[in-house]
């Protein structure tokens, strides 16, 4: 199967590991992702509070050129991207005076967008489209004795019902438990990080993070599962002044789903970005079968 | 205050022309003019997982806004502290967009010029802008920079630990870089801002509905 890929900025710096995960995990399991073409900033959860119009006309520039390249779906596996392009969608379909603005301002820059392109999370690719089955027949490795807490953030499964359900999603923890982990009791999966108040107002977001790393670490998991670049560099790179602001003392790794599937598929660990995490991932899994 | 003291239920002119613009902007939001509908549960304000260091509560911005206060949620830091988690516009019982509004009223703002006070999380916001506009992505250490160097420069020697060892792991991206298609994002600007300029000439067209309880029921 073929599928569009909108890597979106952060995957292009602080979350490179997210984008090289999801790589080797779509090659091993022999999908082709094409990288769109100049794609742009999907202007996060920030552009729409300076003026709408033009934040939909910029983020439907992605979906214009996106519809250039036929029939395929587009994923985008930041949080914020997916979120901001499917609400770009929904609001020129449920719109048609937006719409037809939208539709002046691409004009004047060649293009026109006909709200055909689908938007998709990988997770639900893979586990909708790929399925659970044929995931766990490629595996070369199994994930027992691992405990994870799946952590889905805020933005994949709200504000609309998207691929699973809006307050306590399901779709990782089966993944993951399918190739043998544990998913550990974690009632936070979708509690927000705080996202961008990490620089507006630290305070609030280190007591948001710390609720979340608390939660983990009394349920015995291992390890957080995240699908969003914004919930991994808080709860990674920020886990330091945590500690120090809450005197506690966690270690808890941070590692993108696609990573530790990656593991699973038998990835290297470099081809994975695992180098990368400033938490290492500890725990003995059984090794790869050849 | 003093002027609406003198008038009973006249909103004063400043306040007729906020509520104006917000009703604009709230009207471009597909199915924000169920802002009417709010049953102040306060289903909002106890999902919210920031409400509790908020100086005004999400249901209490809907109560503001129907008495004809939009001055007084613009100068507080609500609108500015959201995280945009939508936890409150999934549990709305009403289907009211709440995270939505106050993007709305966030815009409002701008446009007004109404900020609350050393809490300055708007040039957060027009800094991204400026980037996006510029390069046609993000820049993770411009945005950074740019807001740190305003706001609080003391701020970033905390950061530059954690910065340095991203940097060590390959995972900052020093240099902003221009994407090939600028030019359409600047056609697109231009276009934007062409079409955008009536607005604030036309008057707008008072929503009948939308305001108050007359709506309800």
């Amino acid at each position: 199967m073929e599928y569009l890929y909108y890597p979106g900025c952060s995957l292009e710096s602080s979350a490179k590991p997210y984008d090289e995960s999801l790589r080797a995990v779509f090659r091993r399991l022999g999908l082709q992702l094409t990288e769109l073409d100049d794609w742009n900033c999907c202007g996060a959860t920030v552009y729409m509070s300076v003026d709408e119009t033009t934040s939909l006309a910029i983020t439907a520039r992605n979906l214009a050129l996106a519809e250039q390249n036929g029939n395929r779906d587009l994923i985008a596996p930041c949080s914020a991207c997916y979120t901001v392009l499917l609400k770009t969608n929904r609001f020129l379909r449920d719109s048609p005076e937006l719409k037809q603005k939208v539709d002046h301002i691409l004009g004047g820059a060649g293009l026109k967008y006909n709200l055909t392109v689908k938007v998709r999370h990988p997770l639900d690719v893979l586990v909708n489209d790929i399925g659970l089955e044929t995931i766990a027949q490629a595996a070369k490795r199994r994930l027992d004795g691992l405990t994870f807490a799946s952590y889905y953030g805020c933005q994949i499964v709200r504000p609309e019902r998207g691929f699973d359900d809006r307050e306590f999603p399901t779709t990782m923890d089966k993944l993951f438990e399918r190739l043998g982990a544990k998913s550990a009791y974690f009632p936070l999966k979708t509690r927000c990080c705080g996202g961008m108040l990490m620089t507006t107002f630290p305070e609030v977001c280190l007591g948001l993070v710390k609720d979340l790393l608390e939660c983990a670490a009394e349920n015995d998991a291992q390890c957080i599962l995240t699908t969003c670049p914004m919930c991994q560099i808080n709860l990674e790179a920020y886990q330091k002044r945590v500690n120090k602001m809450f005197g506690t003392s966690y270690q808890m790794p941070i590692v993108f789903f696609t990573q530790l599937l990656g593991l699973a598929l038998g990835c290297g660990e470099l081809e994975l970005g695992l180098h990368r995490n400033l938490i290492g991932l500890r725990m003995p899994l059984p090794a790869a079968a050849a | 205050m003093r002027e609406r003291e003198q008038i009973p239920g006249v909103l004063p002119a400043s306040e007729q022309e906020l509520r104006r613009r917000f009703l604009a902007e709230a009207h471009l939001v597909p199915g924000g003019d169920r802002i009417s509908r709010c049953l102040q549960c306060g289903t909002c304000t106890g999902s919210c997982p920031v409400s509790y260091v908020m100086d005004i509560s999400p249901r209490m911005v809907i109560a503001l806004y129907r008495a004809g206060h939009i001055e007084e949620i613009l100068r507080s830091r609500t609108i500015w502290i959201c995280a945009s988690c939508y936890m409150c516009t999934t549990r709305c019982p009403q289907a009211i967009k709440i995270t939505d509004l106050l993007y709305a009223l966030k815009r409002t703002a701008l446009d007004a010029k109404l900020y609350p006070d050393r809490f300055p999380v708007y040039w957060l916001s027009k800094n991204f802008v400026r980037i996006v506009n510029r390069f046609g992505r993000n820049h993770e250490i411009l945005l950074l920079l740019l807001y740190y160097l305003r706001r609080n420069p003391l701020g970033l020697l905390r950061l530059f630990p954690m910065g340095m060892a991203l940097f060590r792991k390959g995972r900052v991206k020093l240099f902003p870089s221009k994407i090939k298609g600028v030019k359409t994002i600047r056609e697109i600007l231009r276009s934007a801002e062409a079409l955008e300029l009536p607005r604030d000439k036309q008057p707008v067209a008072y929503v009948e509905g939308m305001v108050g309880y007359r709506a309800v029921g």
